[in-house]
């Protein structure tokens, strides 16, 4: 196939390429099957449009599942095994094979990808709900049961703020991850970012790739925000008192409580 | 839109008893199959292995470099930032599009799967070992430093074992999720699971295995590194007593 | 006392290797019979001069490619030659910029689509009768160095289909798209179609340049299964599709012949064509003769409705044609 000197030639029109994408973005083109014009912002803003309101969806509901479930869980200390497994496995089933699946039940359209979204965004923020409130110490729980906090006052005034930064972290992680999922909505009738994406005979490569940058662009600005989020939702005192525990929480994905390691 | 010159040249008649008649039954119907299943269960065979391939090859370059990686980084922490951000924003890019946006650069075929798949891996990985070695215990470092060790034996006899789960827990993790990406795979012309599952998407049975075999890698696969970390614990703590 | 995790990834392994066994000792099921052979055919001899010649049979990625892709690859190699499949690349564009940079050595494409998707033609531009459409075919690709050898006889066309009761109902008993953009209901009415079509001059957007009907598109990889489920009231399906045999999905026509021609031409690299030279040209076109568009969908058929595997279909076409044994 391409021999070594051709490589660096096909570097250089990548990097071409790159530049017409960004003009694909902006201004509209016809399309490489001929016949109509496709690009520009107005359908590239509709497409974002699309992509981002499903994810979005799918999150709220997700985040409104997943969080007092992990919580609950991890307050109790039960279902762990059974958490973190789903959680995992959870993770290995293509959301393709969701969506196609979900295609025979429930239909085309929004309802469907957002189901589809909502399945895979729940896994990583029930587990670090769950293990973001499994990791506050025992002697602050006890301090607040000796106080008189039944489970529920618990949960909401002690280990929620506390396990604040691991589920942002599982948020930031589940969004990413929605954001970049929602790009098989053209499957199920929805004309995500994804439709430059996959139908590479109409928009052209250039097409892809700009549908493709629009859709990081979006993931990065996602991402970003959601850390000054959890910056600000930490509790000042957690900020203060762990310093290098700080950095651990918010980059991280969950960790196991270490059990025996003292 | 009968061609002009006719049928005649091209006309060569079937035999006989090509035209079976139609069956009809479960499989006709789309539905959901044990008998076919049991007795088409070879063709998925291949595919699978290509999944595992498309799976345990991403993650172990990941690791080798996301983890060297984080070794460096670990030493001069401001490389910390670029590192995640580079490959971060690797990870952001939707990996139905990396699939297609990689073959100008290196074709068609399981290479280009396996350099996207790849670049998915670095950014678990590379976080949970730094955030691994941060965690270990002030304590420990500066009892080991009192003993004498250097750094080179600090990190390998000290902060890399009380940073192993968290490690293990991040392959665990970048596991899993490759073998959900990789179902994308055949996007790019590498085959796997994903390839069958495209094949026959409303075939149920089809689903049903192919899903179910992505579920079972991973789950399997899940509970190899769980095992390979309990022993190396068991080990440590033969080791210390 | 062995740990409980090790005894499950012991039993793993354990399967992993019984699968494996039994899929080595495993048998393909007998092929064709060894009936007679369809008229005039000539069984493929291998010839010991092809030996150590190698050629990449290529195709995009749905079942009637797989199946020609097949075809042709084992047809090459009852000749002697050394084949390589890369079926299942993708789309047209990708199956092309494959073909121009050596990856493969040919493919089967349609002479329509080769038209309008490389070669600038517009649509309406198209030649309706199928010979002339090669023609044209023929002389592009002879610019770029490639060789389309002779037309199949089938061709492969859009239709538009629905199911019978739709027809009597939605439709008014319509038969053609005549008929049907004429309905009071017409722009109510949905249809279902691939991402791509939506944006393709020779699918949706035809339909309003040609009948001046623009109904709702819905986006959807199942072909059938929108207008059997329901979500959908038409939907463009293939000629050659299996799930046709039978009239099951009544076809309204396209009565101003608004889809040009698509006969397969194999497309072959004019370096490749050199290689396998005039017999193994003569293999190529030989085996591609008998399919009509009853016995492709046929072999569609086995390929969608029975589930059975291109290749295995491919063969037994091969088998019961008499073109191998």
């Amino acid at each position: 196939m391409a021999e070594g000197g051709s490589g660096v030639i096909d570097a250089l029109a990548f990097l071409g390429d790159f530049g017409d994408a960004i003009e694909f973005i902006f201004k509209e083109r016809e399309s490489t099957s001929k016949g109509v014009m496709v690009g520009g912002l107005s359908e590239l803003g509709g497409f974002a449009l699309t992509h981002m309101l499903v994810s979005l969806v799918a999150m709220a509901v997700a985040i409104a599942i997943a969080v007092p479930t992990g919580l609950a869980l991890g307050h109790k200390g039960k279902g762990e095994f059974l958490a973190i497994s789903i959680s995992n496995v959870g993770r290995a089933v293509p959301a393709v094979i969701l969506l196609f699946f979900f295609v025979a039940f429930i239909g085309n359209g929004f309802r469907n990808v957002a189901f589809v979204l909502i399945l895979l965004a729940i896994p990583p923020i029930l587990t670090n709900a769950y293990v973001g409130a499994r990791q506050v110490d025992r002697e602050v729980v006890d301090a607040a049961r000796g106080m008189g906090m039944n489970g529920m006052q618990i949960v909401r005034g002690v280990r929620l703020p506390l396990a604040m930064p691991t589920i942002f972290a599982g948020i930031r992680t589940s969004t990413v991850s929605v954001l970049a999922t929602a790009t098989i909505g053209p499957f199920a009738n929805l004309q995500t970012l994804g439709e430059p994406i996959l139908s590479d005979a109409i928009y052209g490569f250039s097409g892809q790739l700009g549908g493709a940058i629009v859709v990081a662009v979006i993931t990065l600005t996602a991402d970003a925000g959601i850390g000054l989020a959890q910056r600000a939702v930490t509790p000042m005192g957690i900020k203060l008192a762990e310093e290098p525990q700080a950095k651990r929480r918010w980059m991280s994905l969950p960790t196991r409580r270490r059990e025996a390691a003292t | 839109m009968a061609s002009a010159l006719g049928a005649q040249p091209f006309a060569q008649d079937a035999p006989e008893d090509f035209f079976g008649k139609r069956a009809t039954g479960c499989v006709q119907e789309e539905g959901f199959c044990p008998d076919w299943i049991a007795d088409n269960y070879d063709r998925y065979l291949d595919p699978f292995f290509q999944h595992v391939i498309l799976t345990v090859v991403p993650v172990a370059i990941g690791f080798a470099i996301a983890f060297t990686l984080a070794l460096i980084a670990h030493r001069r922490r401001w490389l910390i930032g670029p590192v995640a951000g580079f490959t971060g924003a690797l990870y952001t890019i939707p990996s139905v599009a990396f699939f297609f946006l990689l073959q100008p650069l290196t074709g068609l075929g399981r290479t280009t799967a396996i350099v996207a798949l790849t670049c998915y891996t670095l950014l678990i990985i590379f976080r949970n070992v730094i955030t691994g070695l941060n965690a270990v215990p002030e304590e420990a470092k500066d009892a080991a430093r009192g003993m004498g060790l250097t750094d080179r034996q600090l990190l390998w006899r000290v902060e890399l074992p009380l940073a192993l789960p968290e490690v293990l827990a991040g392959l665990r993790i970048a596991t899993t999720t490759t073998v959900g990406l990789a179902a994308l795979a055949f996007l790019a012309g590498g085959g796997g699971l994903g390839a069958e599952l495209d094949a026959q998407k409303y075939f149920k049975s089809n689903v049903a295995v192919a899903g179910g075999l992505c579920i079972l890698l991973a789950a399997v696969l899940d509970v190899i590194i769980l095992a390979f970390q309990r022993l190396v614990t068991q080990w440590q703590r033969a080791a210390a007593a | 006392m062995t740990h409980p995790i090790v005894k499950l990834v012991a039993l793993f392994v354990v399967l992993a290797l019984a699968l494996t066994g039994g899929a080595c000792g495993g048998d393909d099921e007998g092929g064709g019979s060894d009936g007679e052979r369809a008229a005039g055919v000539e069984a493929i001899e291998k010839d010991p001069a092809n030996q150590g010649k190698s050629f990449t049979v290529g195709s995009k990625n749905f079942d009637e490619q797989f199946i020609l892709g097949e075809v042709y690859a084992q047809a090459l190699e009852a000749a002697g030659f050394k084949v390589d499949k890369k079926l299942n690349l993708g789309s047209e564009q990708i199956a092309y910029k494959a073909l121009k940079s050596g990856q493969i050595d040919g493919y089967p494409e349609y002479t329509g689509t080769s038209l309008t998707s490389f070669f600038d033609v517009k649509v309406d531009d198209v030649p309706k009768d199928p010979d002339e459409a090669y023609q044209l075919t023929k002389e592009k690709y002879a610019e770029q160095d490639i060789t389309a050898l002779s037309r199949t006889q089938f061709e492969n066309t859009f239709r538009i289909a629905t199911t019978k009761e739709k027809q009597q109902n939605l439709l008014k008993g319509a038969k053609t798209l005549s008929e049907v953009a004429k309905l009071p209901n017409a722009s109510k009415l949905s249809i279902a179609g691939f991402p791509e079509c939506r944006q393709r001059a020779d699918c949706l957007l035809g339909l309003k340049a040609t009948y001046g009907w623009t109904p709702e598109f819905i986006s959807d990889e199942g072909k059938y299964d929108p207008i059997d489920k329901d979500r959908a009231d038409l939907g463009f399906v293939f000629s050659t599709d299996g799930e046709l045999v039978g009239d099951k999905y009544p076809i309204v026509e396209d009565d101003k012949n608004l889809f040009p021609p698509y006969n397969i031409s194999f497309e072959i690299s004019n370096k490749a064509l050199k290689d396998i030279g005039p017999n193994g040209e003569k293999v190529l076109l030989a085996v591609q003769k008998p399919l009509t568009e009853k016995v492709m969908r046929e072999l569609n058929s086995r390929v969608s409705i029975d589930k059975q595997e291109p290749e295995k279909v491919a063969h037994d076409y091969l088998t019961q044609f008499g073109f191998i044994k």
